[in-house]
């Protein structure tokens, strides 16, 4: 090993680069680099942009399907939905960022990933976002919800796209490290999908957006490192979002894309003008040269370095056609956006900076991006933990407690109760196609294709408690969770995007849980044919080396083709008869149930292993859903997950303002039939002509289809367990975060 | 009828307000450009909602110093109609078309919700078409829609019938719950709720319809 020269050892530890990492940099150069090279070689090379501890096992993800148009590898994953429609769809996380400095760092997340999908042409029609926060009573807890919804809505309320569903989670694993996953999805035409890879040597490479300033450097690796106590000391390196000049950007590119100016366009993102160059040359097989000087820059005397490592906001970078240049100068002019060429391709395969007229930077192109590290991190294989079995004493009776207790108690469980609070704080309504959102407290958001007799249906899911205690179903059940949401709307489930949030990778069982899952999504894409478009890994989500609970959240896209045939949650009508699709057998391992009421704690050791996913039920009993919904026999369509029949069959009615009663049952103990987790299931609502042939279609398909309850009334029923009213029960559901963020 | 949407760097709800207007037209509105110094002719213009010029400095005031919103406030002062929703709202009353000013909400938070209004006018050339409906519900969506005038103003207002909308169960503050204004003459409104995004079934419902129907009513 060569001994850096140089460098001290500090400053290449400051760069988040090995000793062994530098001495490869000297080896594939030739000589040391200079300091603009080190520090684009330690963006380039961290955790965040080249995925070195993750590249190998994602390869292994299904990408392809035959609506796939282009999977992961482009800035977002597109699928077909026919009439020469495309969905451009990715779910990226801002997790560091947003622990640092919540309003920013959640804003300039949900900037990002809307850049990534109108960069490849695009107009974004809805966000969505996972968010995952600490225990209620820690301490920051309240200030960091606050700041992050804040943040969400100050920039998508802005930019004027929809923000129509999501998920919030809270468990005292994430009290170090909360994660804010931003989900975006747009419309384009097929023919007019842009992609990133720079073509031909010659033509003119293009800054477009706001102006370079200092804010940002070294984001990425920031975002690949464990935090400490010092952590708000980091936060100079989160970035400042401007949702105007994003909408102005917006605009200003679509227009452009209605041209055909446009070779290549690339936004830029983590490690801005570095990574979108980089990336740019290398798609297109070519080398880069830029005249630093030519950079926008918001203040005098910015270094190369600084300049090369930016993460200033809203800003892209595209390859022009020559001698069209004047369209675009014109174009970005007219929406007030900085607009400059500052270089060109080349053929030399390098990337070569001039600045003062001297070259700062001369390195080639390929040991940046594809010739990246690529490790072979040790991983240990998650250990199977013991089936909780049914036992008298998990009855609320024997508990010395009541039915009506644990409803209550379930009802205002932060993991449960309304997220209002959350969401009503987001334009949910703006563009005039939103269908359905969180308000109708359906799983599936429902957005219709502008101007046609389409939508699309869109969920974001992940169970942490179960990835927590076996991340292989974990993994599978996120995946087969968003599959049912969308089956709910009576959509054709496509593809997902999986933003897979995770702890220190140089841990093996850390790296263990990582592989797991994703052998898990992998399983459950492939039993499904749901694959994997786009999507982001965070790892060192740890603070003081406590990691967060594995988390691969995952989002999912189907297509509803006539809204003729399609759902919402609310459609239950007064008299209808509840029917249960799906086994049950009272799974109870890691279920809400466990948690919350028998007190085995989320944030200790996971004790009981959770819902095994049964992938062939969840095929069968989905699609049949789904034809059910087609065929217009149902009124409404709900999956059971957190808290099991009895929430579902509570939230039903929520949504649709009446009463409901489920039936005496025999088969399993009640508490167990009531809050059981098994998965594949589904509560519909059907009219009474329709009970009989629901049923014995289902038997003649060998699935589970039992008559469980009605809608009706004011109040909520389980015979021999609870009752209570509607109102009430409504009023402890909606209460608990509002008064939580009032307190 | 001819119309006329203008659009603002960030505004966010003109193509919304286009929908509606050919909807109920049957052509399609001209688009304005904030830069442009005269209106097309036309009967009607919207001012649309959205973020205008970021909504820096503070809520519509910028784009009230705007070429087209001069041209505007010149036509307007001679009768053509002229409605704001939301972010236009704050734009005519930054441009002295509307008396009053638009505050934060009291809560300190964004609000997007179906909301339930009174109309408390309903002789109004924006809400005849409602006959003899006397509540409708249509979407909110905003950050600055607490209403604020001084008392005179206020009891002027309520006095000359200049109150269109009221807010049944007020989200935000706003004095005397208004949602929505119209001038002296009757021929500018501004209201923060949005009636273009309550036009179809799929929305959840359509009580925005009359409203576009009133002004074609009125126009025809």
């Amino acid at each position: 090993m060569r001994a850096p020269d140089l460098f001290t050892s500090e400053t290449v530890a400051e760069h988040g680069l090995s000793e062994d990492e530098y001495a490869l940099i000297c080896e594939r150069l030739g000589r040391e680099p200079n300091l603009t090279e080190l520090g684009i070689f330690s963006v380039m090379w961290s955790e965040h942009c080249s995925y070195k501890s993750s590249r190998r096992h994602l390869k292994k993800l299904l990408t392809k399907g035959k609506r796939v148009i282009q999977g992961p590898g482009e800035n977002a994953g597109v699928i077909d939905i026919d009439d020469g429609d495309v969905i451009i769809f990715k779910m990226e996380s801002h997790n560091h960022p947003s622990y640092i400095e919540p309003y920013q760092g959640a804003a300039t997340g949900v900037g990002g990933i809307m850049r990534d999908v109108f960069t490849m042409g695009a107009r974004p029609i809805a966000n969505l976002n996972a968010l995952r926060f600490g225990d209620p009573d820690h301490p920051k807890t309240k200030s960091l919800l606050a700041g992050v919804v804040r943040g969400i809505g100050g920039y998508g309320n802005c930019v004027g796209v929809p923000t129509v569903g999501g998920e919030t989670n809270f468990h005292p694993g994430y009290n170090g490290n909360i994660l804010v996953n931003a989900m975006c999805v747009g419309h384009a035409k097929a023919d007019k999908v842009f992609y990133s890879a720079a073509k031909g040597v010659g033509n003119p490479v293009f800054y477009v957006g706001s102006k370079t300033g200092r804010d940002g450097i070294h984001g990425a690796t920031m975002a690949s490192a464990e935090f400490d106590d010092d952590s708000d000391a980091k936060r100079p390196t989160v970035q400042v979002g401007d949702p105007f000049t994003e909408k102005l950007l917006i605009e200003a590119c679509l227009e452009l894309m209605a041209t055909d100016v446009i070779i290549a366009i690339q936004d830029m993102g983590a490690a801005g003008l570095t990574s979108s160059s980089i990336e740019m040359a290398d798609k297109g097989g070519v080398g880069i040269k830029i005249n630093l000087d030519k950079v926008p820059q918001r203040e005098p005397g910015m270094t190369p370095y600084e300049m090369m490592l930016s993460e200033s906001q809203e800003r892209m970078l595209m390859v022009l056609t020559p001698g069209k240049e004047n369209i675009a100068v014109k174009i970005f002019e007219k929406w007030d956006l900085d607009v400059a060429n500052i270089g060109k391709t080349t053929d030399t395969g390098r990337l070569v900076l001039t600045h003062k007229r001297k070259t700062v930077c001369d390195i080639p192109i390929a040991p940046l991006a594809d010739d990246a590290p690529n490790l072979n991190r040790p991983y240990k294989k998650p250990k199977k933990l013991p089936v909780l079995d049914h036992d008298p004493m998990f009855d609320p009776i024997k508990r010395g407690s009541d039915y009506n207790s644990v409803i209550k108690t379930l009802l205002a469980h932060p993991n449960i109760a309304s997220k209002r609070w959350i969401w009503e704080q987001y334009d949910r309504t703006v563009m005039g196609d939103t269908i359905d959102s969180s308000q109708s407290g359906g799983g599936a958001a429902i957005v219709r294709i502008h101007g046609q007799n389409k939508a699309v249906a869109i969920a974001t899911d992940c169970t942490p408690r179960y990835c927590a205690a076996d991340p292989f179903e974990g993994g599978k059940q996120a995946v087969v969770e968003t599959w049912r949401n969308l089956i709910c709307t009576g959509a054709m489930p496509i593809a997902i995007t999986d933003c897979l949030n995770f702890g220190n990778p140089e841990r093996a069982d850390i790296m263990g849980q990582f592989v797991y899952a994703i052998k898990g999504i992998d399983a459950a894409c492939r039993a499904l044919d749901y694959p994997v478009v786009s999507g982001n890994v965070s790892l060192y989500n740890e603070t003081n080396q406590k990691a967060i609970p594995p988390t691969p959240a995952i989002g999912g896209v189907g297509l509803i083709s006539d809204l003729q045939k399609m759902h919402t949650i609310a459609g239950a009508k007064d008299g209808h008869t509840l029917i249960l699709i799906g086994a049950t057998k009272g799974w109870l391992g890691a279920s809400l149930y466990a948690q919350a009421i028998l007190g085995y704690a989320a944030d200790k050791d996971p004790a009981h292993a959770p819902p095994p996913v049964d992938l062939n039920a969840e095929k069968a009993n989905g699609n049949y859903i789904r034809k059910l919904i087609n065929n217009r026999r149902l009124s409404a369509a709900h999956d059971l997950s957190d808290g099991g029949l009895a929430l579902a069959a509570i939230e039903m009615a929520f949504s649709c303002g009446h009463g409901i009663k489920l039936y005496q049952q025999s088969e399993i103990p009640l508490y167990a039939w009531l809050f059981g987790e098994d998965q594949a299931r589904y509560l519909i609502a059907v009219d009474e002509f329709s009970i009989n042939p629901v049923i014995s279609t289902a038997k003649s398909l060998g699935i589970t289809a039992k008559k469980v309850g009605e809608i009706g009334g004011t109040r909520l029923i389980a015979e021999g367990a609870f009752d209570m009213s509607l109102k009430d029960a409504h009023m402890i559901y909606e209460s608990w975060l509002p008064d939580y963020m009032a307190s | 009828m001819e119309t006329a949407v203008i659009v603002f760097p960030a505004s966010n709800c003109e193509r919304d307000a286009c929908v509606a207007l050919e909807r109920v037209t049957g052509k399609k509105p001209h688009r304005v450009w904030h830069g442009d110094t005269e209106l097309p002719k036309v009967d009607f213009v919207i001012i649309p909602g959205g973020f205008s010029y970021g909504d820096y400095l503070r809520s519509g005031a910028i784009a009230a110093r705007s070429p087209i919103v001069q041209d505007i406030v010149k036509k307007a002062k001679t009768g053509l109609p002229v409605a704001g929703f939301c972010n236009g709202f704050q734009i005519l009353t930054e441009a002295g078309l509307l008396p009053g000013v638009l505050m934060r909400n009291k809560g300190l938070r964004f609000i997007c919700k179906p909301q339930t209004l009174k109309i408390t006018n309903s002789r109004s050339m924006f809400t005849k078409a409602y006959g003899d409906k006397r509540e409708i519900t249509v979407p909110i969506a905003h950050f600055d829609g607490n209403y604020f005038a001084d008392k005179p103003t206020l009891e002027k207002l309520e006095s000359s019938g200049q109150i269109v909308f009221k807010y049944v169960g007020n989200p935000n503050g706003s004095a005397h719950d208004i949602a929505g204004i119209c001038n002296e003459a009757g021929n500018v409104l501004g209201m923060m709720p949005h009636p273009e995004r309550a036009i179809d079934p799929l929305h959840g419902g359509t009580d925005g319809t009359a409203f576009f129907k009133s002004i074609l009513e009125a126009r025809a």
